[in-house]
Parts: structure tokens; C-alpha cells; sequence
């Protein structure tokens, strides 16, 4: 890169070579002082605090090394070393781990003995596992297609020539804000206080209503969304093609079928995917509101007790409440499994439709 | 054109618009009358103005406020710590590596940007259980406190917040003209200055985006802070401090429902002031 040499070089002051040197023993001997602590089994309070100053020292020295040649190769291992880091922590080392873990007899704490695929078999053995299965599997379709068509009539309602459109679009994306678990215990209080003046008996008790009670929920908190991005959608289309359209003698219906529709396919094919994936995913509204309870009389000649608890709620119940981890983690690698082939068929979706266009 | 609807049309299509606003204000409607109700009054009444009172409503507010489960200002302003600094750390950490993936086409930068994207579909779930116990065996191994403490938390939220950060991030930078850079660095301008001076200041709209993005989730997430806080630990965000809360109070309604107001209330001031960002973002981050 054409950098200035010239004016760079005259930049470096004369203790700056020997102050980045400092900072950079300096903290590489911290790093190693700590270190040694943690691996000779030192409690002492210091280490953690020295592990951190050490690495920061590092890093400073590092920004100072007096070149001009690897200035550019430092900033960019700098700039890049903060999100790679936190990311490999949080996300790839667990991921890497879990995977692992599912194929033992992890206890959350440590594993003794590898099972092989013991903890995947025993999981199709369990029948309540196939009743969260199958319900979640029902929840994803029925939200799919309830939540893309309320918010796609919400979209056209709030594209129409409508005063206060500005109102309607806030109120009908509010619910959205809330999280889950606040929202599911302000729907508890409804179903149970409220609406049971009507229904007579709370919707939550029975099985099946307390299913489409979720959905209700779910609905009343998602619509909203996949309507800004419909409306976003919407309003693409040009105004000259309806025009046009009116003029040959389309009525609204015609239009918006031929026209509309056609012209906001790659919309329709985000909205149905994140309805879709976060259907799936779906965790705080069912934990608040039913938090899985629900009976079924006869689910394979069993009798189960979690009527509406969904996946995402059973693995987080398998390992945290019946406190087997192992289990837990190979129904999430189940769980991943599923999600990614949804995702990669997406994304086979979409790049096909962009070919098209 | 602008063809006039029918009036009878204009009118069909206001009252569906309204009783579909009545419906998702409902619940809302709810919380607010009853939080001026005792107990008994609740359950007696729950959808009329019989019993409501405002000295009522101060002794609810005092009641949940008071709360040892609850401890409203304390979780309240946990959420606050945690979420902003996840937000200006992530708008910052994001911004560069997106800037230095972006701008260095090499086979590494290319791989990272790959990861990041793919690593998007990893739901939580997955990684939740063997994240608690990696934080907790590599925070007692060097002596940093990763779980049930504010930095460790603020950490995993860069993680997982990272990948779509970079995402977003990453299509701002590429629209920015390389020659502003080249420009910048003819007039002596350093190579970490042509970040911090140019680049940051016109990555601003996505950076709003992100953020906002970011921020809804931090603030309701439940699970992660419930699974490195621990239910009845010391440190407590909103959303964990009103499920321990409802946990010890069941079917007290007077006093849960003024939890989820309190809960609800700064969320939807923030909407209010700043709706249309809001909006423009959540969908801006949907499509891309």
C-alpha cells in the first residue's frame, strides 16, 4: 500500500521501540505468571486480574512495535482479535464440546465413558420426547401459515389508503417489543382470569387448547413483525404495474393476486423462513404460559403429563430439571440438525429465485 | 392514480384495522387498569373500573419495588449495564473485524466471513449446556468469575451477537468507496485512523440497525442470563427477576402484573421515542 514513509518514520519517537518492548515482555511475563498459577493450582485472587492486564499489556505493546512494514498485518490481528475470540468461546468451542458431550455420559460437569450414539437411541425410546417432537413439528406448520397470512392481511390493511395508518402499524408491532416471559404471564392472567368468564373452565387446562393458546400468543406476538416486512415488501411494488393493471381492468382482488403476490415472492420466502426457524425455536412463551404441562391420555399406550411442552422446552428441562445433561445435549444436536437442513434448503430457495429474476 | 375507495370499503377496512388494534391492545389495556386493583378486586373484576384506586397502585408499586425476590431497581439497572455495554461493544468489535474482513481479500478473511455466516443458524440450544460449563471450568481454572457476574455475561453476548453483527456490518462497509481510504491515507492519515475518522462515522445507519437489533434481544432474552445468573442468583436481569418473581408469588395478580408493567414500561418508552428506527431496523435486519 502506498503508505507514507517519509512522514511515518519521523512519527516514531525515540523511546517508542522501548516502550512497546516494556509492554510487551511485560505482559507476555504476566500471561506466563498467571498461567503458571492456574496450572500449579493457585487459588490466589490475583490471577484472574493478571490474566486480563497481561493480555491488554500485550496488546498495547503490540500497537506500538515501531514498523512500518507489518503495521497493517498488527491493526488488522488487533481490530479482528476481540469478536473472534468471544466468538470462539461462546460459540465454536460449546458447539465442538456439545457434539462431543452428546456421545457420552456427560453429567454437566464430567463424563466418564463414551456411549456412542447410546444417548440418540434412548431418546427415540422416550415417548414424551416424540410427543414434544410432533407438537413442535404441528406448532411450526400451523404458525407458519396463520402468522404469514394474518400479517400479510395486516400488511394490506396498512398499505391501503387508510387515515392513522401510522397508528395501526405501532399498535400491531408492539406486542413484538415485549419479551416472552412477561407477555406469557400477561396471557396467563387472561386465559385464566378473563377469558375463562367466557370459556367457563381456564383454556390452559385442556390439552388442546392450551396448544392453540400458544399459538394465539404466538400469533398476537409475531404477526406484527412479518407485517413491517410485508409492508416493506408492499410498497416496492411499482405504483405504474397496478396502474397499469387497473386500467386493463384488474380489480383489487385480480391485482393482487397476479401482481402483488408474484412481485413480492422473495418477501413471502424470508417471512415463511423466519416464521419458521423462530417457531421452532420457540421457548419463553411456552415456558410462561404453560411452562409444558398439559395431559395426554394416551400418546404410544402412555400416559404423558407435558401435553404442550415444545422442544426447545424439553431439552432445556431434560438436562436442567431431570438434571440429564447427556440426554439434553443429543436432543439439541437433533434440534440443530433439524434447523440447519431448514436453513440450507432456504438458502437453495433463494439463491435459485435470484437466478430467476 | 388515486382513485377515492368507496365509503362503504373506507369504512369495512377502519373497523377491521380497529378491532385488530383493540385486540393486540388488549392485554395492554389490562395490565394497565388492573395494577390499580387489590388482589381480590382483580379476581373479582378483571376487565371493569369497579375498585381501582391510585393509592392502591402506589401500595402495588411499593410492594413489587420493596421485593426481595424482585428488586426491581437493581434488576432493572443490571439490564441496563448489561445491555448497553454489549451494544457499544459489539457496534465497535463488529465495526472492525467487518472493516478488516471487508477490506483484506484474503483466503483467512474470506474463511472468518464464512464461519461467521454458517455459524448463524446454530440455534442457542445447542450450545447452552456445555457454554455453562465451559465458562464455569475456565473461569475457576483462571480466576475470573465468567458465570453469574456482569463482564461474563457481557462476553457471551459478543459471542453470539458477533456473527449477525459482522453480517450487517460487513454490506455497509463494502458500499463505502475504497478511494475515500486511499484519499485518507495519501493526506497521512494512520490505518487505524481510517477507521476510527471515516469508515465508523459512515457506518452510523447500520450501526443504528445492529444496535437496535442487538438490543431487543439482549434486553428480553431470558435464557442465557436464567442459565449464567442462576434463577435466585446475585446478579438478576428484568426478565429473570420477573420469572423467580411470579415463581414465588403465584396467582397473586395485583402484584405480578405490576412486575410485568414495570418490566414492559422501558421497552416501550424507548418505542415511543424512537419508533420509526425501531421499525426501519427490525425489517432492515430481517431482509438482508
Amino acid at each position: 500500500m502506498g503508505s507514507p514513509m517519509g512522514a511515518k518514520q519521523s512519527a516514531f519517537g525515540r523511546f517508542q521501540g522501548i516502550f512497546s518492548l516494556l509492554l510487551l515482555a511485560g505482559g507476555a511475563a504476566l500471561l506466563a505468571v498467571s498461567l503458571a498459577a492456574d496450572f500449579t493450582g493457585s487459588r490466589a485472587a490475583w490471577r484472574g486480574p493478571a490474566l486480563v492486564i497481561g493480555i491488554a499489556a500485550f496488546f498495547v505493546g503490540l500497537y506500538f512495535v515501531p514498523t512500518l512494514a507489518h503495521h497493517r498485518d498488527i491493526i488488522n490481528v488487533i481490530f479482528l482479535f476481540p469478536l473472534l475470540f468471544t466468538f470462539g468461546v461462546t460459540v465454536i468451542i460449546p458447539l465442538c464440546l456439545g457434539i462431543f458431550y452428546s456421545l457420552t455420559d456427560w453429567t454437566g460437569i464430567r463424563y466418564t465413558q463414551f456411549v456412542g450414539l447410546a444417548n440418540y437411541a434412548s431418546m427415540f425410546r422416550e415417548v414424551s420426547f416424540l410427543w414434544s417432537l410432533l407438537i413442535t413439528v404441528l406448532f411450526v406448520v400451523f404458525n407458519m401459515i396463520l402468522v404469514n397470512l394474518v400479517g400479510f392481511a395486516l400488511a394490506l390493511l396498512c398499505t391501503s389508503r387508510l387515515k392513522g395508518v401510522g397508528f395501526f402499524r405501532a399498535a400491531y408491532f408492539l406486542p413484538n417489543l415485549i419479551g416472552g416471559i412477561v407477555l406469557g404471564y400477561v396471557w396467563q392472567f387472561v386465559f385464566n382470569n378473563v377469558l375463562v368468564k367466557i370459556t367457563g373452565a381456564s383454556l390452559l387446562t385442556n390439552t388442546p387448547t392450551a396448544f392453540a393458546a400458544i399459538i394465539v400468543v404466538y400469533i398476537w406476538q409475531y404477526a406484527g413483525y412479518i407485517m413491517l416486512i410485508y409492508v416493506n415488501g408492499l410498497v416496492t411494488v411499482p405504483g405504474d404495474i397496478i396502474e397499469a393493471a387497473a386500467i386493463d381492468g384488474a380489480n383489487a382482488f385480480t391485482t393482487l393476486i397476479r401482481i402483488k403476490i408474484p412481485m413480492i415472492a422473495s418477501t413471502i420466502t424470508i417471512c415463511t423462513f423466519l416464521t419458521l426457524t423462530s417457531a421452532f425455536k420457540q421457548f419463553d412463551v411456552n415456558m410462561a404460559l404453560t411452562n409444558g404441562t398439559g395431559s395426554v391420555q394416551d400418546f404410544f399406550g402412555q400416559y404423558l403429563t407435558n401435553g404442550t411442552q415444545m422442544l426447545a422446552l424439553n431439552i432445556y428441562n431434560t438436562a436442567i430439571s431431570k438434571n440429564s445433561y447427556a440426554l439434553g445435549q443429543a436432543k439439541a444436536v437433533l434440534f440443530f440438525v433439524i434447523l440447519a437442513c431448514v436453513s440450507l434448503i432456504q438458502v437453495r430457495i433463494s439463491n435459485s429465485k435470484e437466478v430467476e429474476l | 392514480m388515486k382513485t377515492k375507495l368507496k365509503p362503504g370499503t373506507f369504512a369495512a377496512i377502519l373497523i377491521i384495522a380497529l378491532a385488530v388494534a383493540v385486540y393486540t391492545l388488549m392485554p395492554f389495556f389490562l395490565v394497565c387498569i388492573n395494577v390499580f386493583k387489590n388482589a381480590n378486586g382483580i379476581v373479582a373484576d378483571p376487565v371493569g373500573f369497579a375498585g381501582m384506586s391510585v393509592n392502591q397502585l402506589a401500595a402495588n408499586f411499593t410492594n413489587v419495588v420493596n421485593n426481595s425476590n424482585f428488586s426491581f431497581w437493581y434488576a432493572f439497572g443490571t439490564s441496563v449495564v448489561i445491555t448497553v455495554i454489549s451494544l457499544v461493544l459489539l457496534a465497535l468489535f463488529g465495526g472492525m473485524a467487518a472493516w478488516v474482513i471487508c477490506r483484506n481479500k484474503t483466503k483467512w478473511s474470506t474463511a472468518i466471513y464464512m464461519v461467521f455466516i454458517a455459524s448463524m443458524i446454530i440455534p442457542f440450544q445447542v450450545v447452552m449446556l456445555p457454554l455453562i460449563s465451559t465458562f464455569r471450568d475456565v473461569g475457576s481454572f483462571v480466576g475470573l468469575p465468567m458465570l453469574q457476574s456482569i463482564p461474563g455475561i457481557v462476553f457471551a453476548y459478543c459471542g453470539f451477537g458477533g456473527a449477525m453483527t459482522v453480517f450487517i456490518l460487513t454490506g455497509m462497509v463494502k458500499t463505502i468507496p475504497y478511494d475515500l481510504e486511499e484519499a485518507a491515507s495519501i493526506d497521512g492519515c494512520s490505518y487505524e485512523g481510517i477507521y476510527f475518522r471515516i469508515i465508523f462515522p459512515l457506518l452510523k445507519p447500520s450501526v443504528v440497525t445492529v444496535t437496535i437489533l442487538n438490543g431487543m434481544w439482549i434486553w428480553n432474552d431470558y435464557l442465557l442470563p436464567s442459565l449464567m445468573l442462576g434463577q435466585n442468583g446475585r446478579v438478576k436481569t428484568l426478565p429473570v427477576a420477573v420469572q423467580a418473581f411470579v415463581g414465588s408469588y403465584v396467582k397473586q395478580w395485583d402484584l405480578i402484573l405490576t412486575a410485568a408493567l414495570l418490566a414492559m414500561i422501558p421497552m416501550i418508552i424507548i418505542f415511543l421515542i424512537a419508533q420509526k428506527q425501531i421499525m426501519s431496523g427490525m425489517v432492515e435486519g430481517a431482509v438482508k
